[in-house]
């Protein structure tokens, strides 16, 4: 497979000894209009790389921040390709930032795979990351992902045994993503030992770069995970930016500007941990 | 699965056709595949049936039995009609057979807390039971919307030790129930055991539920065979997620003279958009660990289903049941609300059973098909619940204050 924006991303974290930033925000939240503008503001707000959530009913692995947004950009009229679309709005600014699309399959299947995976390469997405499809059911979008070019990115979680690992990195690229408890996003958070502990062992198994995810919230969390993972993605947290920023239920300016803050807060943190 | 055999399914990675599977988060994983592996042994263990046996003769009541129905059978002057009458378990419902065998999966693997998700409280109250059976801590997740229609099956399960969690995300109905229920068991991995309540979720769940359950139409089979001497011509069952349906059908897919129906919840009508068909009216896609038909939208977002009946609000459908669509040898027709009901009064006055709304749906087809059909044309339908629990939905709809 060829070099990527995100193994181009990653390279040059290592180059600059510091953890980046991943920064999850759900597609269509709090609307399409406001959403792209987030999105694309992501990038000069310190993130390095952009996750975009794919809006879904059932969210099944999402705590009530998360299932809250992805509500909103739902009722504000999100579809699937209104995420592709935020895509190409955001790549007019930028075509160095890793773009990685994250949710679930129900949508990408009624889309359709090939067509999909066809627009998302032609947006320029980078990566996906599908939390229902394990890797029992990689025939269904993870092999045809990585002959389209994008990576595979693949969830490990406190559950995923040694004995296991290899086939979960299997065909696995881009990076590995820790998740750090087992539970739903936007809830507590494992110790930094725990996670120490689980990302060396994920390092026995794999070259990829791992990202360390669910329950930071904080720029303080943040820069402790930087100190031992080479990426940190924060989601719930800016997701429950943009709600505060909601006037009766409304998306806002402020929606957008209180994410980007935190964003900027929180990059702040990260890019000083290791100094 | 072979050529010549409706049966054989799934394959050993939970497939019927393209439809089943196991889409779940990688932390469910593999406690997916230990399930699977408990399973499959105890499958083939005799002392674990000797127990589920055991269990279902002292404590469950079976064999249920085989009723004619004779009042109705002249009222509608048609084919002959018998009931298979699982409402007459232990606890009102066909529900039971599952969670007994499933409390012993679950005390195989040792786990020290169940959870399940319930619509119409019948799961709910049958997970509960054997929970305060085999003294294990039991948390049902319910929509707050089924916790008013079912108000007499939440105090059940509060009396029966169990903790009944409202849900209020979503349709507030089983779909989000059961969303609840697994994002419980993401938690709580370790310690849990979730005992899904129909014949769908990840792989093996179709397949242990469907075993559960098949003691239903093996029963029915030879009672049938016992008063007729013959095989009976058409079958029928209601289908929510299709657990009572799939376990009187299965042990008689691969007899070819049988006539088997499908009775999904039509709600206010097809054409209204209002209802609970996921077959009649929806289209494959993939939700709680499984592939198979859901109610959905062109962006493939879940629709929410609607029925009278909280057991079939449900978006989707077992993929046994999908695949048997498919094939082409189960048909799946549906009954309204209105057509529920009007069978569920006519069933209560002429026969003195009182159906719950699910089977009621079942009755409602029976209804249809049964006055054009001979005298020697028999119909057995699974009244797989009792009403009880109904009387309260039944009487608002019927505009009576209680
Ligand atoms: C009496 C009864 N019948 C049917 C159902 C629907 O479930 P299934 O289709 O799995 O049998 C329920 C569910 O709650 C029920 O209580």
């Amino acid at each position: 497979m060829s070099e990527t924006r995100i193994d181009r991303r990653f390279a040059d974290l290592a180059r600059q000894r510091r953890a980046g930033l991943a920064a999850f925000v759900t597609a269509g939240d709090p609307d399409p209009h406001l959403s792209a503008r987030l999105v694309s503001g992501l990038p000069e707000a310190g993130a390095d790389i952009i996750e975009i959530g794919m809006p879904f009913t059932d969210p099944m692995a999402d705590g009530p921040v998360i299932q809250a947004s992805s509500q909103r950009a739902l009722k504000a009229g999100m579809t699937l390709t209104g995420t592709i679309d935020i895509v190409r709005q955001a790549r007019r600014h930028d075509d160095d930032t890793p773009i990685v699309l994250m949710g679930y399959y129900n949508p990408i299947y009624s889309y359709g795979t090939g067509a999909f995976l066809r627009d998302a390469v032609d947006a320029g997405v980078d990566g996906l990351i599908l939390v229902d499809l394990p890797s029992e059911e990689d025939r269904e979008l993870c092999l045809p992902a990585v002959e389209a070019g994008l990576n595979w990115i693949r969830l490990a979680t406190p559950t995923t045994d040694s004995k296991r690992l290899p086939n979960v990195l299997s065909h696995a690229s881009g990076f590995v993503y820790y998740v750090s408890i087992t539970g739903i996003t936007g809830t507590h958070a494992a110790t930094r030992q725990t996670i120490a502990s689980a990302v060396d062992r994920l390092r026995r198994h794999t070259d990829l770069p791992v990202a360390v995810g669910f329950g930071i919230r904080n720029g303080e969390q943040a820069a402790g995970i930087a100190r031992i993972a080479d990426a940190v993605v924060v989601g719930s947290a800016f997701c429950q930016a943009v709600a505060d920023g909601l006037d009766d239920g409304k998306g806002t300016d402020s929606c957008v500007d209180n994410a980007l803050t935190l964003c900027e807060a929180i990059s702040h943190d990260v890019r000083k941990a290791r100094a | 699965m072979t050529d010549n055999s409706y049966s054989q399914g799934p394959d050993q990675d939970g497939h019927f056709g393209i439809y089943g599977g196991r889409y779940v988060a990688e932390t469910l994983m593999p406690l997916v595949l230990d399930l699977d592996r408990t399973w499959q042994e105890a499958r083939g263990d005799p002392a674990f049936w000797e127990e589920f046996h055991s269990l279902g003769k002292d404590y469950i009541g079976r064999p249920s039995p085989l009723y004619f129905a004779e009042r109705l059978t002249r009222h509608l002057g048609g084919a002959r009609i018998y009931f298979k009458r699982d409402e007459l378990n232990h606890t009102g419902s066909h529900k039971i057979n599952n969670t007994v065998g499933q409390i012993l999966l679950a005390r195989r693997m040792g786990k020290t807390r169940i959870i399940a998700e319930t619509g119409a409280g019948q799961h709910g109250v049958a997970t509960a039971t054997v929970c305060a059976r085999y003294d294990l801590p039991c948390v049902v997740y319910m929509g707050t919307k089924d916790v008013e229609r079912q108000a007499p099956n939440v105090y059940r399960m509060e009396l029966l030790g169990a903790e009944v969690r409202h849900v209020t995300s979503g349709s507030r109905s089983l779909k989000d129930a059961l969303n609840e229920a697994l994002r419980d068991w993401v938690t709580n991995v370790e310690s849990t055991f979730y005992i899904i309540g129909t014949v769908a979720g990840p792989h093996p769940y179709p397949e242990l539920v469907r075993e559960f359950q098949a003691i239903i139409g093996r029963e029915a089979k030879a009672q049938l065979m016992a008063v007729e001497g013959r095989l009976p011509d058409t079958i029928v069952a209601c289908i929510g997620g299709g657990s009572n349906a799939m376990g009187l059908f299965h042990p008689f897919l691969d007899d070819r003279t049988v006539e088997i129906i499908g009775v999904e919840a039509a709600g206010r009508g097809i054409k209204s958009g209002e209802h609970a068909a996921s077959i009649t009216g929806g289209r494959p896609g993939v939700l709680h660990g499984n592939r198979t038909y859901l109610l959905q939208d062109d962006d493939g977002q879940i629709i929410e289903a609607h029925s009278i009946s909280a057991g079939l609000d449900y978006p989707g459908i077992g993929p046994e049941h999908a695949w048997l669509a498919d094939q082409g040898r189960v048909s799946y027709v549906s009954a309204t609300d209105d057509e529920a009901l009007e069978a569920f009064r006519l069933c209560s006055r002429l026969e003195g059973i009182i159906p719950a709304l699910e089977p009621a749906h079942a009755l409602a087809h029976v209804m249809k098909i049964a006055p054009a059909l001979p005298n020697d044309h028999v119909i057995c339908m699974n009244m797989c619940g009792r009403g009880d629990k109904d009387v309260f939905t039944v009487a608002q709809a019927l505009g009576v204050n209680l």
